[in-house]
C-alpha cells in the first residue's frame, strides 16, 4: 500500500512538472519575447509603461538569461502566486480567472457523477436482460453517444431546444443570479441548470461505461458461483446485486483516471457552445488575443486540477479495492 | 454476433490465417457495413470536386443563406431531373433575404455536366462534375443543401470539407502510428529503464486534458502561414498527443509475443533481432495494429473538427468539417439557417462507421479466440 501511494504521488508530481513545462512552452510560443509583446499590448490598450518598468519586467522574468533560467524564474513567481497580468483586462490573471476554475470543476465532477448514476443501472439492466428490446435501445443510444463529439451534441440539443421548446438551454445561472453574490438561492439555481451540460459532457463516457459494465457483468453472470447462489434459492435481485455487480464494478471505478481528463477537456469546448461560465471561453479569448500569461496559466491550472482529481480518485479506488491496497 | 459452432465450415482445419480472419470479419455485419461506408467516404473524398457542382469559394451576396432546395425527379409523369427557378428579395422589415421558388420555371439538371475547372489528384485538369444545370451556371441554379452567409454552396463545400477532414485523420494517424510503433516497440522489446520512462511518459500525456493543450499549441501557429502549412502543422499537433493508445497496444503485443515459442525458436536458431522483429513478430500482430489504427482515426477527426470549430485549427479559405460547423456556432444563426448544422451528419456517420469497422477488425485480428 505504501509503495502504491509513493508511486502514485511521484507520478502526480512528475505530471505536474510536465504540465508546468508545457504551459511555459505555450507562453513562450508566440514569436518575439513575451515581455515585449506584453508591453506592446499594454501600450496599445492605453496604459503607459516606462522604460524603467519594462526593464524591471525583463529582469523579473530573466529574459537576458538562458531559457532554463527563464523557466525557473517563472516557476518561482508562480509559486509565490504571481501569474502575471492579463493584458486585455488590465487585471492580475488570478482575478480574471476568479471562480471560473471552480465552475469548470463543478461541471466536470457533475458530469462524472451523472455518468455513474446513469451508466450503473443501465449497464446492469443490459446485462441481465441481454438481447431484450431495452438492451438494443441502450446499445443504439450508446453507439450514437460514442460517435457524437460532445460539442456537436450541445449544438444539436441547443437547436432542438430552441426549435421545439423555444428555450435557450445554455448558461449555468438564471439571468437574475448571473452577477449575484453566492447564496443558497444561487446554489440551487446552479443545481437546476447543471444536469443538462453534465449529461452532454458525460454522454460519451456513459456510453463507454455501459458497454464495460455490460461486458463485465455478462462474464460474471456465467460463473459457477452465480449458479450456486441461484441453486441455494437466493432471490434474483439479491443474487445479482450482492456478488456479480460488486465484482463487475471494479473497472468501473478505475476508468475515472482517464475519464476525468477527457471530460475536463470536453468541458472547454462545450462551455463555448452553451456559454457556461467556465475557463473554456476565457482560454479561447486569451489564445486568440495572444494574452499568453492568461492562456498559459489556465492550461497550467486545468492540468494541475486534473492531476489532483485523478490522484484523489486513485486514493478512493485504493480504499474501495483491497487488491490494490494489499498488492 | 456469435454463431453456433456447428456451422463452422469443414475446411476450418486447413483454412489459412487470412481466410479465417476474413470469415470472422464477414460475420460482424455492422463492421461490414461500417467498412463499406468508410470506403465510400474515402472514394467520395478522392472525387470531391467531381461530386461538388459549384466552386466552393465562389461568393455571391445575391445567394446569401439560401435554404436547401431539392432536385425534382419527375415532370408530368416523365423522368426528368430539374429544379425550380428562384428569385431572392430582401424583406423590407426584417432585412432577411427571402427566396421564392417559381414552379413554372424549370431548370433541367444534367448528369456529367461541365462546371468550374479542377484538377483530379492535383494533376489532370477537368471541368467534369456529376451534376450541373442546363443553360445556367450551377452556382446560380442548384442549392442542394443551401448556402452560407456569403452565398457559398454548402453541398459543394461539404464535399471539399470531407476530403480535408478525412485526409487529416489519415495523415495524423500515420504519424501517430509511426510514433506508437517506435516508442511502444522500444518499450515492449527492451523493457527495463526504457520501458519505465516511456510508460511514465504515456501516463503523463494521458492524464493531461488534451483540448486546452491542443488549443495552446494551435494558437501559436503564425497567422501568416498558408493553408497547406497550417494543414500539416495541425496534423502534427494532433498526432503528437494521439500516439499513446497505439504505443500501448504495440507494447502489449511485444510483451506477450516475446515469450511465444516461435520467437524463442527463432532466437535459438540464431536470427538477428531485426529479423525476429520484422519477420516473425510484426506479421503476427499486424492485424491488431490495423484494428487499433482504425479505432484511432475517429479521435483524430474529432480533434481537427473541434480545433477548427474553435477557430484555432484550419482557417478559411481552407474548408473542413470544423470550419463549416464554425458557421453554426450560435443559436441565432441556427434559428435563421438550421441547414448550416448539416455538416454534423457526416461527422457522426464517419465516426460511427470507423468505430464499427475497428471493432470488427479487432475481433477478426484474433480468429482463434
Amino acid at each position: 500500500m505504501v509503495t502504491f501511494l509513493i508511486r502514485r504521488t511521484m507520478l502526480a508530481i512528475l505530471t505536474i512538472w510536465a504540465i508546468t513545462v508545457l504551459s511555459f512552452i505555450i507562453i513562450q510560443l508566440p514569436p518575439g519575447d513575451f515581455v515585449s509583446a506584453y508591453i506592446a499590448q499594454l501600450q496599445s490598450s492605453g496604459s503607459i509603461v516606462s522604460a524603467q518598468e519594462a526593464e524591471m519586467l525583463r529582469n523579473q522574468y530573466g529574459l537576458d538569461q538562458p531559457i532554463y533560467m527563464q523557466y525557473l524564474k517563472w516557476m518561482g513567481l508562480v509559486f509565490q502566486g504571481n501569474f502575471g497580468m492579463a493584458m486585455e483586462y488590465g487585471l492580475p490573471v488570478i482575478d480574471v480567472i476568479g471562480d471560473r476554475l471552480w465552475m469548470t470543476m463543478v461541471v466536470s465532477v457533475a458530469a462524472i457523477l451523472l455518468t455513474w448514476i446513469v451508466a450503473l443501472p443501465i449497464g446492469i439492466y443490459s446485462a441481465v436482460r441481454q438481447y431484450s428490446i431495452g438492451d438494443y435501445v441502450f446499445t443504439f443510444i450508446g453507439f450514437i453517444g460514442i460517435a457524437t463529439p460532445s460539442f456537436l451534441l450541445a449544438l444539436v440539443l441547443m437547436y432542438l431546444g430552441f426549435k421545439f421548446f423555444s428555450i435557450n438551454i445554455g448558461g449555468l445561472f438564471s439571468p437574475e443570479y448571473l452577477d449575484a453574490p453566492w447564496s443558497v438561492g444561487k446554489a440551487w439555481d446552479l443545481l437546476k441548470h447543471l444536469p443538462l451540460p453534465a449529461l452532454i459532457l458525460g454522454l460519451a463516457g456513459t456510453a463507454q461505461l455501459i458497454r464495460i459494465m455490460r461486458a463485465n457483468l455478462l462474464d460474471e453472470l456465467r460463473k459457477p458461483y452465480v449458479a450456486a447462489a441461484r441453486a441455494k434459492g437466493l432471490t434474483e435481485r439479491k443474487l445479482i446485486l450482492k456478488y456479480p455487480v460488486r465484482v463487475a464494478l471494479n473497472p468501473f471505478i478505475s476508468t475515472i483516471g482517464y475519464l476525468f481528463p477527457y471530460i475536463v477537456s470536453g468541458s472547454i469546448i462545450v462551455s463555448l457552445v452553451l456559454s457556461l461560465p467556465t475557463v473554456g471561453p476565457l482560454l479561447l479569448k486569451a489564445l486568440i488575443a495572444q494574452d499568453m500569461f492568461l492562456a498559459g496559466t489556465i492550461v497550467l491550472m486545468l492540468g494541475v486540477m486534473t492531476v489532483i482529481g485523478t490522484f484523489v480518485s486513485d486514493l478512493l479506488l485504493m480504499w474501495v479495492d483491497p487488491r490494490i491496497r494489499l498488492g | 454476433m456469435a454463431e453456433p459452432l456447428t456451422v463452422l465450415r469443414e475446411d476450418i482445419g486447413v483454412a489459412t490465417h487470412r481466410q479465417l480472419m476474413w470469415r470472422r470479419f464477414r460475420r460482424h455485419r455492422m463492421a461490414m457495413a461500417g467498412g463499406i461506408l468508410v470506403i465510400l467516404f474515402y472514394l467520395g473524398a478522392l472525387a470531391a470536386d467531381f461530386l461538388a457542382y459549384s466552386d466552393p469559394l465562389d461568393t455571391e451576396a445575391q445567394r446569401s443563406l439560401m435554404p436547401p432546395r431539392p432536385i425534382h425527379f419527375f415532370d408530368q409523369g416523365r423522368l426528368s431531373l430539374h429544379v425550380y427557378g428562384i428569385t431572392g428579395k430582401r424583406d423590407p422589415v426584417s432585412f432577411k433575404r427571402v427566396y421564392v421558388e417559381d414552379p413554372d420555371v424549370k431548370i433541367p439538371v444534367r448528369l456529367f455536366a461541365r462546371g468550374y475547372t479542377w484538377r483530379f489528384l492535383g494533376l489532370i485538369r477537368t471541368d467534369l462534375h456529376l451534376i450541373g444545370a442546363e443553360g445556367a451556371r450551377a452556382e446560380e441554379a442548384l442549392s442542394l443543401l443551401g448556402s452560407d452567409t456569403l452565398g457559398r454552396d454548402l453541398w459543394s463545400r461539404l464535399m471539399i470539407g470531407t476530403r480535408t477532414s478525412l485526409t487529416i485523420g489519415l495523415l495524423s494517424v500515420t504519424i501517430s502510428l509511426f510514433l506508437g510503433i517506435l516508442l511502444g516497440g522500444l518499450s515492449g522489446y527492451y523493457s527495463g529503464t526504457v520501458d519505465v520512462i516511456i510508460q511514465r511518459l504515456i501516463e503523463i500525456i494521458r492524464s493531461i486534458p488534451t483540448i486546452p493543450l491542443w488549443m495552446g499549441l494551435a494558437a501559436a501557429l503564425p497567422r501568416e502561414w498558408g493553408v497547406m502549412q497550417v494543414y500539416f502543422a495541425i496534423t502534427i499537433i494532433i498526432s503528437l498527443i494521439g500516439w499513446t493508445e497505439l504505443a500501448r497496444v504495440v507494447r502489449g503485443k511485444f510483451l506477450s509475443l516475446r515469450q511465444e515459442d516461435f520467437v524463442i525458436a527463432a532466437r535459438l536458431a540464431g536470427c538477428r533481432q531485426i529479423r525476429i522483429i520484422f519477420r516473425h513478430m510484426v506479421p503476427s500482430f499486424l492485424s491488431h495494429i490495423i484494428a487499433a489504427t482504425t479505432l484511432a482515426i475517429p479521435a483524430m477527426i474529432i480533434s481537427e473538427t473541434a480545433l477548427s470549430f474553435l477557430g484555432l485549427g484550419l482557417r478559411p479559405p481552407a474548408i473542413s468539417w470544423g470550419v463549416l460547423l464554425q458557421d453554426a456556432q450560435t443559436i441565432q444563426t441556427l434559428a435563421i439557417s438550421p441547414w448550416l448544422l448539416i455538416p454534423a451528419v457526416p461527422v457522426i456517420i464517419v465516426i460511427l462507421a470507423l468505430n464499427f469497422l475497428g471493432d470488427g477488425l479487432r475481433d477478426a485480428a484474433d480468429p482463434y479466440a
